[in-house]
């Protein structure tokens, strides 16, 4: 992502000494996105505020609410972290393929059809296994139907030349109707009335709390899967390839690189992901597959995996903090009597703001070391 | 039979009154969106502006009890979104793709947040005309209760068509959409055409929302929308950016969405919810049969990010 601060020719400057200038350069290349996503936050928070206090009502008392209802006490904490996980796991859906230049917009698909498979193959092995091999079988299960629906659109953008965007969205709403058919008819529960659903997992096949907390096991699981993201994209050869690949798709292919293959494997790997996050919800929140797994945690993914700007570890601290805002949505309800809404306008006001903001890359100076030496030229490159 | 049972026959004239009474926000809103892309920019927010149309039109027809006041409202606040949307994607570097996901997230929270005391009250209906009233069917005459918002978009269709071809305005908009370079040798500054050509489109797809909730199904509600407005991205695709092709696409998705009900009112009620994916399946089906690795999409403008 950013060039190695060695391999630039040291020119001497008077205000600084040599042996700093490295690490100068080193710091201010890592603060760019921080201090750029920060103020994109700012600024979105700023106009959300303009819209509240337009209504009349005080965006002061809404952000001190939100701060207390997603981290003000222990339990808001604990709830925020339970809520992080699955938008951890749908972020990385989004964020691997845009390392190859691909835009998936369409884990909600994978996070419906993984949580459908999941308690579809755990129900009739409940009475036969103990609970740690159903969960590995769950887990296997919801990955292999999450990867091989995103897996299928990147496959279909590289041999078909058909749009991800498009393809991976139209996939989502495939695979909503086929949940609804199926826990509609073959898998439904009949004693589930007015809200469609699988039977229930008994008591002790769902995935418990960690020990002395109130956050379920998803949250280390969703941590992990960022941090082997991570190593994968920035330590392994495969991700070397695919980050040239997202840079410049026809240098890669005139390198000899793997190109089909990689997106089909990056695709694939990001669904599996997603899907992981759907039996997560069966498993250690709703305890059957049900309409609640369309959620929308597939599209704050997409918000998640954008403010990161992709990078698998950045995912950590923005999946927390929209995992918060999400918590304090109903405190903000009942004490200001807003819509539950609010929080989409909020992740919407976020989303645009952070996306403006790409525009400033390059644009200061003092993030920008190659132009340090040089205080009179021109505005930043690009 | 006693004059009002048509046994099976039920089924293609629902998927015909389907065809009709579906395609109508279909039709806005791929001929906006096709405006917009033709000037070289997409838009993916329209799903949010169809929503925040629907709403801004019930709201206002609940509260000055017209609803033709409520279309314009609703286009009114549609351009908006397009302006919006168009003004961010003029700065370099920043995604027009991602942008309009950003946008519909957007739009869909505004129009819940705002919509909420409108969940209750009616609102004016807008008119249809009764071209049935020969038929002594009532189903007949129910299927052919056409809309004026339908008739208007097949007129707004075919001007579109000609106005593509014929005029000044759209051989600019032509130029823009396969290439920026070839707009400035004119004179004509790209940003502003597809400035406006986006606003333009945000109309129109909003009109399609007030569609929704002042004729059919005719209330305003959050689940109003099942992706219209994400599916016109692939209509225009499948219409290849050809008005008259929205036009047929729009009928078809519509005949395709009325599958599932029409099947269901003669007692074939297995697989019903397959038949709600029946849109998407067929868009995916088309765009995996008419796309190709190698060369462009025939007919797309050059300078769209979607089809490079």
């Amino acid at each position: 992502m950013t060039a190695d601060p060695n391999s630039q020719s040291l020119t001497p400057t008077a205000a600084w000494s040599e042996d700093l200038r490295p690490v100068l350069e080193w710091l201010a290349r890592r603060a760019e996105p921080v201090a750029i996503a920060f103020l994109a936050v700012v600024v979105g928070l700023g106009v959300f505020s303009v819209f509240i206090a337009a209504l009349g009502k005080s965006p002061l008392q809404l952000f001190q609410l939100m701060y207390q209802g997603g981290f003000g006490s222990w339990f808001s904490i604990q709830n925020t972290l339970s809520r992080a996980a699955p938008l951890l796991l749908t972020a990385l859906c989004v964020a691997l393929p845009a390392r190859l230049g691909l835009t998936v917009i369409g884990a909600e698909g994978a996070v419906v059809l993984g949580g459908l498979a999941g308690a579809a193959i755990a129900l009739p092995l409940t009475s036969t296994l103990s609970p740690l091999p159903v969960w590995v079988l769950m887990g296997l299960a919801s990955m292999a139907i999450g990867g091989l629906w995103i897996g299928l659109s990147g496959f279909l953008r590289h041999y078909r030349g058909v749009n991800e965007t498009i393809a991976s969205l139209l996939l989502a709403y495939i695979a909503i109707a086929l949940m609804n058919q199926l826990i509609e008819g073959p898998l439904r529960d009949p004693a589930s009335l007015n809200k469609p659903s699988t039977a229930p997992l008994p008591a002790e096949f769902m995935l418990g709390n960690m020990p002395g907390m109130d956050v379920h096991w998803g949250f280390v699981i969703g941590i992990v899967a960022c941090v082997i993201s991570y190593v994968i994209i920035e330590w392994t050869t495969a991700g070397f390839a695919a980050r040239i690949a997202g840079g410049n798709m026809r240098a890669a292919q005139i390198q000899g690189l793997p190109v089909g293959r990689l997106i089909v494997g990056f695709t694939t790997l990001a669904g599996a992901f997603a899907g992981l996050a759907g039996m997560i919800e069966v498993a250690a929140v709703q305890g059957s597959a049900n309409g609640s797994l369309a959620a929308g945690y597939g599209y704050t993914g997409i918000l998640v995996a954008f403010l990161a700007r992709h990078n698998p570890l950045a995912i950590i601290p923005v999946a927390i903090l929209l995992g918060g805002i999400d918590a304090s949505g109903g405190l903000i309800q009942r004490r200001m009597a807003l819509p539950d809404a609010t929080v989409l306008v909020l992740q919407g006001t976020l989303f645009i703001a952070v996306l403006f903001s790409e525009t400033l890359y390059g644009r200061f100076k003092i993030f920008n070391p190659d132009l340090w030496a040089a205080p009179h030229s021109a505005k930043g490159a690009s | 039979m006693d004059g009002t049972d048509i046994g099976l026959w039920g089924v293609p004239l629902a998927i015909l009154a389907g065809a009709i009474r579906v395609s109508t926000p279909f039709i806005f809103v791929s001929l906006g969106e096709m405006i917009t892309e033709r000037s070289g920019r997409i838009n993916l927010g329209l799903e949010g502006t169809l929503v925040f149309g629907a709403m801004a039109a019930y709201g206002t027809a609940v509260m000055t009890g017209s609803p033709w006041l409520g279309v314009l409202a609703a286009m009114g606040a549609g351009a908006g979104f397009g302006l919006i949307h168009g003004f961010i994607c003029k700065f370099p570097k920043v995604n027009d793709i991602a942008i309009g996901i950003a946008m519909m997230q957007f739009g869909l929270g505004l129009a819940f947040f705002l919509g909420k005391p409108f969940i209750q009250p009616a609102a004016p209906k807008l008119p249809s005309i009764p071209f049935g009233g020969w038929s002594s069917y009532p189903q007949i005459q129910a299927a052919l209760n056409i809309n004026v918002l339908f008739l208007i978009g097949i007129l707004l269709a075919f001007a579109l068509s000609w106005a593509l071809r014929n005029t000044r305005i759209g051989l600019i908009l032509r130029v823009a959409g396969d290439s920026s370079d070839a707009a400035r040798a004119m004179g004509l500054n790209p940003d502003t055409i597809r400035l406006l050509a986006t606003a333009v489109g945000g109309a129109l797809a909003a009109v399609g929302g007030a569609y929704l909730s002042l004729f059919y199904p005719g209330s305003w509600n959050e689940g109003i929308s099942s992706g219209q407005g994400l599916m016109a991205v692939a209509l225009v695709i499948f219409a290849r950016w050809n008005p008259l092709g929205c036009l047929l696409a729009s009928l078809l998705f519509g005949g395709a969405g009325a599958l599932g009900p029409a099947l269901q009112s003669v007692g074939v009620t297995s697989g019903y919810y397959l038949f709600y994916a029946a849109p998407y399946v067929l868009t995916l089906i088309i765009m995996i049969a008419t796309s190709s690795p190698t060369r462009s999409l025939t007919g797309a403008p050059a300078a769209l990010s979607l089809t490079k």
